[in-house]
């Protein structure tokens, strides 16, 4: 078979070798190589017919014989090969020309393609459909969001929001149908051209206009507010100026130059880190000006007074001593600085040794109260007193504190002159603040004094203390226990359901009467549902001047009364309380308030009636026994006839007494534990309402709060108190039509 | 020597005109006025109760129907044009500075279901019972002329309600199907529909006027998008909201009128929960309308009674009523803000005051400062228990207030059961305090606190809580 075979393919060899000698009349392939490659084929076949002529069994592969421009599929056969013969496989082996691939590709599409799926039913399309137009419309919409949320948040809307301009005919429009007639139109007009100035468009002439460029509005505003702020600088520093210049306290001027020589010489050393060169310099100048001062002096004994002096010396002894105390101020003058300085420490030490007899409280009540009736005073204690007192027991810190306070004053170039005021209230407190301390310690001095007046200060040291620190404990428990209390209290508002806005009852109230009524009723519903004041809380939130606090305000401030506890008014104190600076700087004015205000209630003795008042309160809280006696029973009775002695004890029922009072060791306040219904009729719950944002920090409510609104202030706030909502009435209209309806 | 003179700014002791009060200087020095915030106190008290007693809102009737009055609609030019149809077919245009009907006409066999005005305000719409929807002129016509409609289309079905585009000729039509209508042609530019049931009533948006609102009797709230002619969503209620309006200040907000006597209002965006729930209706709302401000809406209810809500809040700040107005059909906000109208039952249109005590006509400068003031003041002490007292009070008729309290009792009722999840009361023989049992911290801010359920097994207790029950064993003898 297979020598029979391999005679065929040797037949097929000579067939296709005389196939060749044909005159090439149809190609047999496309590609030209192939012609070119005849030869090695041939030789391939060759080769093949003569392997299978070796009688192995091979499979041969069917072969196309006939080239065709037609080439159908089901030619292509795959016998043999195991694997099934892709079609573009057998495009694989040519090299991949550009034609091929495209057939290729279009071969594959052909395989990869599958059923073409079902349509969606209608719902879902539908469905999808309004899914995706949803989406598209909440995204369009969201554009409205930044315009509805200022809207929201806006303290006042004016409507209509947008105000269409009023239509204003443009002048061009109405000067373009007229014409200058007259004579002197003409002439005013022709004046016009010759000046360049403008007829018909917006009237403004180029120089207006180029002004106009030059400088926008903003931009104009920014620099005179610029110029203005620059002005009112200058202004201060001119009235601080002035003001330094008039103040005739030697003291004051003293500790100025001081203070100003201790920042040169800091700047000088300061100088020599940097650059000593220019130190050297610095130095120099200083001499310098050392120098002159020491020439123009005239302690040197060259003066006129002097020369006569030392022409008497001779034979006075007096005028010798004179000119020995000129040449030894001489020598003080021209010594260095420092001397100085020391000597004046040493000095304010002694000061302040007379000083140490006098307790705090002491003469913040000389301050405060040298009239007979302090309640009158404008102010309380002034806020730098105020820091003082409740800085008193923690000491260590309070230097660096002020430091910190002068350095801020340092920056703020308006409040210099309050830093000046400042620094004199620290230097007297600073003086003062050693007597609290150390009045353990024995005082050499105090042995002068006489021995009742000692007993009078300690035991006001002792007072003053005990109030200072009780003041500070009280401010610290009430201040801590609001905080706990009114996250506790948020909470429980925002459970509880939205309570309706209105009370709806099937009564009717239309007088002032009924409202009145109402308003009683109110409070009596509170009564029924009574809740724990938290007295606090209230305080805290209750502005300065609310109903009820001027009665309790300035009972709370009181510390003088323990002037009037003690019988006797030691003169001794007054004399002690020592004259401080800031007095000195009292405005006239002010003294003549306070000189009127003490006149006008000379009589009154606002003390005393405090205490009468305390008195009572005390009186009218404490139980009160029961008497069950009843006269003439058992025994005789009429008028005269008093029960026993014997069954009054007997039918007495004592109440024991209830806690001690919290206001027992305290002189000057009346603290009354019982909640006063009338005034909590008035007075705003402790819990804000829920949803109640105007108390929260920075909105108006918040800022008012506090104060009255008064009629002045409502002048400021003017933009801020008009009403919400501003409607103008039918403008929301286009035409003009009168719209108030009624 | 330099003579020093007094001179001072006339502009300090001047009064500006003559109708000015004298200047009195004054030092306003807060601190030589402890006594100011007391005082204004008591102003503001004066001022709260002079709201109160001046508090009449009702302004007139408009009386001329001879049926209930079922619709309302604004002239969008005019503030003293208001246009209203009845249930006999008839439609009134009045005026309301004259409180007279101008012009009556018969638009419709049966009800007018719908009414509104084009944008310009030259003609107005209607639909009806008898099928068709109808243009009129809304100027009356000419001696001796007949009174015709400029347009009539009949249709297939019939329409329940109707409302205009706000800036073009396009108008909506509802019924079986939410139709769009261009003026021009008798047939509908395109016809959405989403569910079968009928469709009660649709609205523009007024700021983005391409979209509707809807609502069907099968409980839906629906959107349209008019240039995609497509339903956007829609949301399904507890029970049928009869109308919705369209927030003109926020244009994806809007509020529904239920059935379920309460009204929510949506953000359009997410429409899964409503922004805000208000609720004080005894009855079935019926129709709402926004202030033109867009901080309020009225609404109109079946309790014959309107109520004024505030947008942002559940509660509503003020319900008008009269012994005559029975249930209230529609209620219009008038596009100054000033005023509300009402439809009724008893063929009256009435006109409210939207601020109940608020003065009408010109105010003088002074007028409105004072005003300005006071309203200053109630807002600041409105806190204070007497002052607020008095403000929130309102007189209901005893219908609405009995009502109130059985809804209220209802409600505990049906809170109780909710918590208490299938234990009900009826299985249970008898209650106790909760306090005399245990002092539990954990139940005391619970709503149920102080009850305790007791099995009919005399040894256990069983208190149920968020956070499961709880048993306790109880002796006998302590129940």
């Amino acid at each position: 078979m297979s020598a029979l075979r391999a005679e065929e393919s040797l037949l097929a060899l000579r067939q296709q070798e005389e196939l060749e000698d044909l005159p090439k009349e149809y190609p047999l392939s496309t590609s030209e190589d192939e012609g070119d490659s005849d030869g090695e084929r041939k030789h391939q076949k060759l080769l093949e017919a003569i392997s299978s002529l070796d009688g192995k069994n091979r499979r041969k592969l069917a072969e196309r014989s006939e080239a065709s421009l037609k080439v159908s599929e089901f030619n292509v056969s795959s016998e043999g090969s195991g694997e099934k013969l892709v079609l573009s496989d057998l495009l694989e082996p040519g090299k991949t020309s550009s034609s091929l691939a495209t057939v290729k590709k279009q071969l594959n599409r052909v395989k990869s393609k599958k059923t073409v799926e079902l349509p969606l039913n209608k719902e879902e399309v539908e469905r999808i459909h309004r899914e995706v137009a949803f989406n598209k419309t909440s995204q369009a919409l969201s554009k409205w969001d930044p315009i509805v949320l200022k809207n929201r948040q806006a303290e006042q809307l004016v409507f209509p929001l947008k105000k269409e301009q009023s239509a204003f005919a443009p002048i061009e429009h109405v000067l373009s149908g007229w014409k200058a007639r007259t004579p002197m139109e003409q002439e005013i007009f022709n004046l016009l051209h010759k000046n360049k100035q403008p007829v018909t468009d917006p009237l403004l002439t180029p120089v207006e206009k180029a002004s106009l460029r030059a400088m926008s509005l903003e931009e104009a505003k920014m620099r005179r507010a610029e110029l203005q702020r620059a002005r009112a600088l200058q202004s201060y520093y001119e009235a601080r100026a002035r003001r330094e210049k008039k103040i005739k306290s030697k003291k004051y001027h003293k500790v100025l130059k001081k203070g100003k020589a201790k920042k040169a010489l800091k700047e000088f050393e300061k100088l020599q880190k940097v650059s000593p060169s220019a130190a050297l310099e610095e130095l120099e100048k200083i001499e310098k000006a050392r120098m002159m001062e020491r020439m123009s002096l005239k302690h040197q004994n060259s003066g006129k007074w002097a020369k006569s002096k030392a022409i008497m010396a001779k034979y006075d002894l007096e005028a010798r001593q004179a000119l020995q105390e000129q040449l030894a101020r001489n020598k003080e003058l021209t010594q260095k600085l420092q001397a100085a300085s020391k000597s004046e420490e040493e000095e304010e030490g002694a000061e302040e040794e007379d000083e140490l007899l006098v307790p705090d409280a002491v003469n913040e009540v000389r301050m405060n109260a040298d009239g007979p009736n302090p309640w009158m005073l404008r102010n309380g204690p002034s806020e730098a007193e105020e820091v003082d007192i409740q800085k008193d027991p923690e000491q260590p810190p309070e230097p660096v504190a002020h430091e910190a306070s002068e350095s801020e004053g340092e920056e703020n170039p308006v409040a210099e002159e309050e830093m000046l005021l400042k620094e004199l209230e620290e230097r007297r407190s600073l003086r003062k603040k050693p007597g609290l301390n150390q009045d353990a310690k024995p005082v050499g001095r105090r042995e002068t004094k006489d021995s009742s007046s000692q007993e009078v200060l300690s035991e006001l040291r002792a007072l003053s203390q005990k109030l200072n620190k009780e003041n500070h404990r009280s401010t610290k428990q009430k201040v801590s226990s609001a905080r706990t209390v009114l996250p506790v209290q948020r909470e429980e508002a925002a459970d509880e359901e939205e309570e309706p806005m209105l009370l709806q009852r099937p009564e009717r109230a239309r007088t002032l009467d009924e409202l009145e009524e109402l308003g009683r009723e109110g409070c009596f519903q509170d009564k029924e549902h009574p809740r724990p004041a938290v007295n606090g809380q209230w305080l805290e939130r209750k502005p300065n001047n609310q109903p009820s606090a001027p009665k309790e305000k300035p009972k709370k401030e009181q510390m003088i009364d323990l002037q009037n506890l003690l019988s006797t008014k030691s003169p001794s104190v007054k004399s002690l309380a020592v004259p401080t600076t800031v007095e000195e700087w009292e405005d006239e004015e002010e003294k003549d308030q306070r000189q009127m205000i003490k006149e006008a209630f000379a009589g009154d003795d606002v003390i005393r009636d405090f205490l009468k008042e305390k008195r009572e309160a005390v009186e009218a809280s404490k139980p009160k026994d029961v008497d069950l006696t009843l006269p003439g029973w058992g025994e005789w009775g009429g008028v005269g006839l008093m029960p026993s002695a014997k069954k009054r004890r007997r039918f007495l029922i004592k109440i024991p007494e209830g806690p001690p009072r919290k206001d027992k060791n305290l002189p000057n306040v009346i603290i009354n534990e019982k909640r006063n219904i009338h005034a909590a009729a008035h007075q705003v719950r402790e819990r804000a309402p829920s949803g109640c944002l105007s108390l929260l920090p920075g909105s108006l409510a918040w800022e008012e709060g506090s104060s009255a609104l008064g009629s002045r202030r409502m002048r400021d706030l003017d933009h801020r108190i008009k009403s919400v909502l501003v409607s103008l009435t039918g403008s929301e209209m286009n035409n003009s039509e009168s719209t108030l309806l009624f | 020597m330099k003579v020093k003179m007094l001179s001072r700014n006339p502009d300090n002791y001047v009064r500006e005109t003559k109708l000015d009060l004298q200047r009195v200087p004054r030092n306003y020095d807060p601190t030589l006025h402890p006594f100011e915030v007391p005082r204004e106190y008591m102003r503001a008290l004066n001022a709260t109760k002079l709201e109160r007693v001046f508090a009449k809102p009702f302004l007139a009737s408009l009386d001329g129907h001879r049926d209930g009055v079922n619709c309302l609609a604004k002239h969008p030019k005019s503030l003293a044009t208001v246009l209203s149809g009845a249930c006999d077919g008839e439609v009134r245009i009045w005026n309301l500075t004259k409180r007279k009907c101008i012009r009556a006409l018969q638009a419709h066999e049966g009800f007018v279901r719908g009414i509104c005005t084009r944008f310009c305000g030259t003609s107005f719409f209607t639909v009806g019972d008898d099928k068709t929807v109808k243009q009129w002129k809304m100027d009356g016509p000419g001696f001796g002329e007949e009174e015709e409609p400029l347009h009539t289309i009949l249709g297939k079905t019939v329409y329940t309600g109707i409302d205009h585009h706000w800036k073009e000729a396009v108008f909506a039509t509802c019924g079986q199907q939410v139709d769009i209508w261009d003026e021009q042609r008798t047939n509908p530019i395109c016809s959405m529909t989403w569910g079968f049931d009928s469709i009660s009533s649709v609205k523009f948006n007024p700021i983005e006027t391409f979209l509707l609102g809807s609502c069907a009797s099968d409980r839906n709230i629906v959107l349209y998008d008019m240039r995609q002619a497509t339903p956007l969503k829609k949301v399904i209620l507890d029970m049928r909201t009869n109308t919705i309006c369209w927030n003109p200040m926020e244009a994806f907000i809007f509020t529904a009128a239920n059935e379920d006597y309460n009204l929510y209002t949506f953000d359009m965006r997410a429409l899964d929960t409503p922004v805000m729930v208000h609720m004080d209706h005894v009855s079935a709302v019926l129709d709402v309308d926004y202030s033109p401000t867009g901080k309020e809406f009225v609404s109109a209810s079946f309790d014959k009674s309107i109520r004024i809500f505030p947008v942002d809040k559940g509660r509503s700040r003020e319900v008008y009523h009269t012994k005559r107005m029975q249930h209230v059909i529609c209620v219009k906000w008038t596009s100054d803000s000033k005023y509300i109208m009402c439809g009724s039952d008893e063929m009256n249109i009435r006109l409210w005051k939207a601020n109940a005590s608020e003065k009408l006509g010109v105010l003088t400068s002074r007028e409105k400062a004072a005003k300005d003031y006071n309203q200053k003041l109630k807002e600041k002490f409105q806190h204070h228990p007497h002052i607020k007292r008095i403000a929130r009070h309102r007189h209901l008729p005893k219908s609405i207030y009995s009502q109130i309290q059985e809804q209220r009792i209802m409600r505990e009722a049906r809170r109780r059961k909710y918590v208490l999840g299938h234990l009900t009361l009826s299985q249970y023989s008898f209650l106790t305090s909760l306090s005399q049992l245990t002092k539990n911290k954990q139940t005391k801010n619970l709503p149920f606190k102080g009850i305790v359920y007791v099995l009919l097994s005399p040894l256990e207790v069983f208190l149920k809580t968020s956070l499961g029950f709880f048993l306790f064993p109880v002796k006998r003898g302590e129940q």
